[in-house]
C-alpha cells in the first residue's frame, strides 16, 4: 500500500466514523443495540419524537440475586409545575418476553417526580426508563443489572 | 381473598409533598409460565391502578406481566386539602380492589 492509497484510506475511515457517530446521535436513544421488540415497544410510545439521554435517574442494583422481584426506582429531574412537569414515565426491558414493564401517569400534583415498584427481569440485561414531559420532548436513561436467579424460571 | 395495603400520612401542611406506599395481594401470574403437567398457565394480571385524591385523578399506572407478584407501587403527591385518597385495582378475570385512606390537611 503506497503512501497515498494509505492516506486516502485513513480519510474514508475518518469519514466513515464520522458518519457513524452521526446516525447514533440522530438514531433511537439510548445509543447501545437495542433488541428490535424493546425498540418497537419504545417507538410506540414516543412516536417520531427525539429521545434524549439525561433528566432520569434509574434506582436499580447492580446484582439482583432474585429477578422475581428486583426493586426499581425512577426520578425525573423536573420541577413538577403546571407548566413543566413530567406526563409519564415508561420501563422496558430487552429481554423479557415482553419488552412493556409498566408505565406510570404523573401530573403537576404528583409533587415530585419519583416512583417506585418491584419488576421481574429474565435474565441479565438493560433496563430503560423513557419520560414524557409536558412540553413534549422526551428524555431515558438506562440502567445495567445482572440477574442470578432469572424469573419464570421455576415457581416464585 | 385480596388484600391491600397502603401507607398514607395522617396528617400533613398544605402543600407538603407526601409519599403514597401501596401494596396489593396478587399473584401476577405472568402467561408464560407452564404447570408441571406441561400445559400453559393462563396470564392473571393486575392491569391497572389508579389513586384520585377527593375524586380527582392524580397517578394512574399501566401494569404488564414483568411487575413482580403482590405489586407494590410508591408514588408521591401534593396534601391539597383534607379528604380522602382512594385506591383502585383492576385486571384480568374481573380482579377489582377498592381502598381508600383519609387525610388531614391543615
Amino acid at each position: 500500500m503506497g503512501p497515498s492509497s494509505r492516506r486516502e484510506f485513513l480519510l474514508a475511515a475518518g469519514r466513515l466514523a464520522a458518519g457513524v457517530g452521526l446516525v447514533s446521535v440522530v438514531g433511537v436513544e439510548p445509543a447501545r443495540a437495542t433488541p428490535a421488540a424493546m425498540e418497537e415497544a419504545i417507538r410506540k410510545v414516543v412516536g417520531s419524537s427525539r429521545v434524549n439521554p439525561g433528566r432520569v435517574k434509574i434506582d436499580l442494583p447492580p446484582l439482583s440475586e432474585n429477578g422475581n422481584a428486583v426493586p426499581l426506582a425512577i426520578s425525573v429531574d423536573s420541577p413538577m409545575t403546571e407548566a413543566d412537569h413530567v406526563r409519564a414515565i415508561h420501563v422496558f426491558t430487552e429481554k423479557n418476553p415482553q419488552p412493556n414493564v409498566v408505565s406510570f401517569h404523573l401530573g403537576p400534583r404528583a409533587g415530585r417526580a419519583s416512583v417506585a415498584t418491584r419488576i421481574r427481569l429474565a435474565d441479565t440485561q438493560t433496563v430503560t426508563a423513557i419520560s414524557e414531559l409536558s412540553d413534549g420532548s422526551f428524555w431515558s436513561a438506562s440502567a445495567d443489572v445482572v440477574v442470578t436467579l432469572a424469573a419464570c424460571a421455576e415457581d416464585p | 381473598m385480596a388484600s391491600a395495603l397502603i401507607n398514607v400520612p395522617e396528617r400533613a401542611r398544605r402543600g407538603e409533598i407526601i409519599e403514597i406506599k401501596t401494596l396489593v395481594s396478587h399473584p401476577m401470574e405472568t402467561g408464560y409460565r407452564r404447570s408441571q403437567l406441561g400445559t400453559p398457565i393462563p396470564r392473571d394480571i393486575i392491569r391497572q391502578f389508579v389513586c384520585s385524591y377527593n375524586g380527582v385523578e392524580v397517578f394512574r399506572a399501566e401494569l404488564h406481566p414483568a411487575i413482580a407478584a403482590n405489586p407494590f407501587i410508591a408514588f408521591s403527591t401534593v396534601a391539597t386539602e383534607s379528604g380522602t385518597i382512594a385506591f383502585q385495582w383492576t385486571g384480568d378475570n374481573g380482579f377489582a380492589v377498592m381502598e381508600s385512606a383519609s387525610i388531614a390537611v391543615d
